[in-house]
């Protein structure tokens, strides 16, 4: 229960460790639309911190706008935060974070890492044991393992995944349109012969191409398809734009089963 | 590899042309004797399956039905030949579209006899210019019997087309030929889509030319042209041959493509009361049949590239062709023939480049497919 706080503290806005979330992916931030909370003004300028629920806050003295606070400094505010909100609801558990339940069919997120665990925390809530996962116990067919690295991994973490997976299908949905991206000469794009990446079978590869007198994969099918119908130069394995290419017809083939050596 | 495979193609072409010219001055007793002979100097040489060799049945079909014949509606039998969907860009820029097409012009050339006349079936251009439109009006030009033609989206969202129609005249028309009634549709009409974008001509065109881009409208004929339409063929008796000619199919068979007419059931219900109607259409590039009421579909085959047969929605009455060979660029193009029978049906010939002609009798739909069910593919789509 603690660590789900802190991490809500941060995503909140708290000044000092919003700074490490300023790596996300700005879309990532944009789909959470995270709600945008004023802080009380205060006359010396101080940063003000405020906790996710909107009402709770606390002037950090000393602390100006764009200034750090030490790791421990900010786990001890975000400490005193949460003490003070338990103050005001005793006897109530928090339950923001079981509020923001993932999508159906995404994977429910792991508790966060031990080292976001503040040394010391108080226990405000109820106890951690109680609540998996934002799933009442009583509900929970068994506990699940925790502290190895896929323990560790959050719903963030797989929005983050997500996000970079599809950008990557994303571009190679573009290089699949554009005969310019792909390199070609005569205005030939795969899309002409291939709409949604239809009729590309990526799923029977690797399979014996007889024009080719050898196994092919199917990057040696979109690369033999660049330099021929599309006339552009082949682009080689570890090109980007050839490994997004991959990426996009891959995708459009979720939930069909693999069949190599289909004809 | 390529080269071998090739020249047995190259074979079957050459006896291909020389069976369809000696056909035509046959009758049946003789016609029957080359038929055998010709299957057999072929199944000796292990160049085909012995069901491949579908010409004959074909144009026996034809030469029974057919030629020579009058119609109980007083029509003569005759045949229409057609490309379509050539996709011509500038000359500078891609010459292998341009082959493809003037190839399309030299089959039909070699027509003996020649087809009453040949049907454009639209997407004459890729991406609607007046340059590429005008490279199609000079290859078309070549052609020996007179032209049809009819407008697809690539030749009109450009500049609405605007240059199409200088060149060809009105993209809706309607004539009457040896006692048919034709109409020629334009149905690829969209809602805009391109005003709230700020779109620019280019980029109207270009979204539209891309068959998977979900941002354009579906196809429509509209309801003006509907009117006319309705119009139109109140001045037919419902006892007259229909043939309607169109770009995109005029049913619903996948709408993420567009192998779609948005108002279809509408213009269907203005086709149905006639006694015998076929609707042919291009845009999907692929042998393609249906039959919903009494009204036929056929689609046409592309010179430039066959597509895939969709996820979904594919009628039932369809028989896929073979998939395209991707090593062979001409693979699963072509153009083809309808013979308008004396009963005012209509049979089909996809004459498929580089691959054995399948025909398509009418029959085969009318009855449900239990009859002159065409040859099966090998391999079907994925």
């Amino acid at each position: 229960m603690v660590r789900t706080k802190v991490a809500l503290l941060t995503a909140a806005g708290a000044g000092a460790v919003v700074a490490a979330l300023a790596a996300l992916p700005h879309a990532l931030n944009a789909q959470q639309s995270i709600a945008h909370h004023q802080v009380p003004a205060v006359k010396d300028g101080n940063v003000v911190v405020m906790l996710c629920d909107g009402k709770t806050s606390m002037e950090i003295k000393g602390l100006k706008p764009g200034q750090r606070m030490s790791r421990d400094q900010a786990m001890g505010v975000a400490r005193r935060l949460m003490a003070a909100w338990q103050r005001q609801h005793p006897g109530e558990h928090w339950q923001m974070a079981q509020a923001q339940s993932p999508p159906p069919g995404a994977p429910s997120p792991a508790a966060p890492s031990n080292e976001e665990q503040p040394a010391n925390a108080p226990s405000p809530g109820a106890p951690a044991a109680q609540q998996i996962q934002g799933v009442p116990i009583q509900q929970q067919a068994q506990p699940q393992q925790q502290g190895d690295t896929y323990a560790s991994f959050h719903e963030r973490d797989f929005r983050v995944w997500q996000n970079e997976t599809q950008k990557f299908i994303d571009y190679g949905k573009q290089v699949f349109h554009s005969d310019k991206l792909l390199g070609g000469t005569i205005g030939v794009s795969c899309d002409m012969c291939h709409p949604d990446a239809a009729n590309t079978h990526p799923e029977t590869y690797p399979k014996y191409q007889v024009q080719l007198q050898r196994v092919a994969l199917l990057r040696d099918m979109i690369d033999w398809c660049i330099e021929n119908p599309v006339k552009g130069k082949t682009m080689g394995p570890n090109d980007p734009r050839l490994r997004a290419l991959e990426a996009y017809i891959l995708a459009q083939r979720k939930g069909v089963a693999l069949d190599y050596g289909k004809h | 590899m390529a080269v071998r495979h090739k020249s047995v193609e190259t074979k079957y072409m050459e006896q291909r042309d020389r069976t369809l010219r000696a056909l035509a001055r046959l009758n049946r007793r003789a016609f029957l004797k080359v038929a055998a002979a010709s299957a057999g100097a072929v199944l000796a040489k292990g160049l085909m399956p012995p069901h491949s060799f579908q010409l004959i049945e074909f144009a026996d079909a034809a030469t029974d039905r057919s030629f020579g014949t009058v119609g109980k509606q007083g029509s003569t039998p005759f045949r229409i030949a057609y490309i379509s969907d050539s996709h011509l860009y500038e000359r500078t820029l891609n010459q292998r579209f341009i082959r493809a097409a003037v190839r399309a012009v030299q089959d039909v050339n070699a027509l003996d006899p020649q087809p009453d006349f040949v049907l454009y079936g639209g997407d004459l251009a890729q991406l609607g210019s007046r340059g590429q439109l005008e490279l199609g009006r000079q290859i078309l030009a070549e052609l020996k019997a007179p032209v049809k033609m009819m407008v697809g989206e690539h030749d009109w969202f450009l500049d609405m087309g605007q240059a199409w129609q200088e060149m060809f005249g009105p993209p809706n028309y309607s004539f009457d030929w040896k006692g048919v009634h034709f109409v020629v549709l334009m149905s690829v009409h969209e809602k805009d889509f391109w005003t709230a974008r700020k779109m620019t001509p280019e980029q109207r065109m270009q979204t539209v030319a891309g068959l998977d881009n979900p941002i354009q409208s579906r196809f429509e004929v509209g309801d003006e042209e509907r009117k006319w339409l309705a119009e139109d063929l109140s001045k037919v008796p419902h006892t007259t041959p229909l043939v309607v000619f169109s770009h995109s199919p005029l049913y619903k068979y996948y709408r993420p493509w567009n192998f779609w007419t948005e108002d279809a059931e509408q213009v269907q219900a203005l086709l149905q009361p006639f006694s015998n109607v076929t609707v042919i259409h291009g845009h999907t590039h692929q042998m393609l049949f249906n039959r919903i009421g009494n009204i036929n579909f056929y689609g046409m085959l592309s010179t430039a590239w066959p597509w895939p047969y969709a996820p979904q929605g594919l009628p039932a009455l369809t028989i896929q062709m073979n998939r395209a060979d991707p090593f062979d660029q001409l693979d699963g193009c072509g153009d083809g023939q309808f013979t308008m029978r004396a009963d005012g049906l209509v049979d089909t010939i996809y004459g498929l480049w580089d691959r054995n002609p399948v025909s398509v009798p009418a029959g085969y739909l009318v009855s449900g497919g239990k009859t002159d069910r065409p040859p099966a593919p090998q391999f079907a789509s994925y």
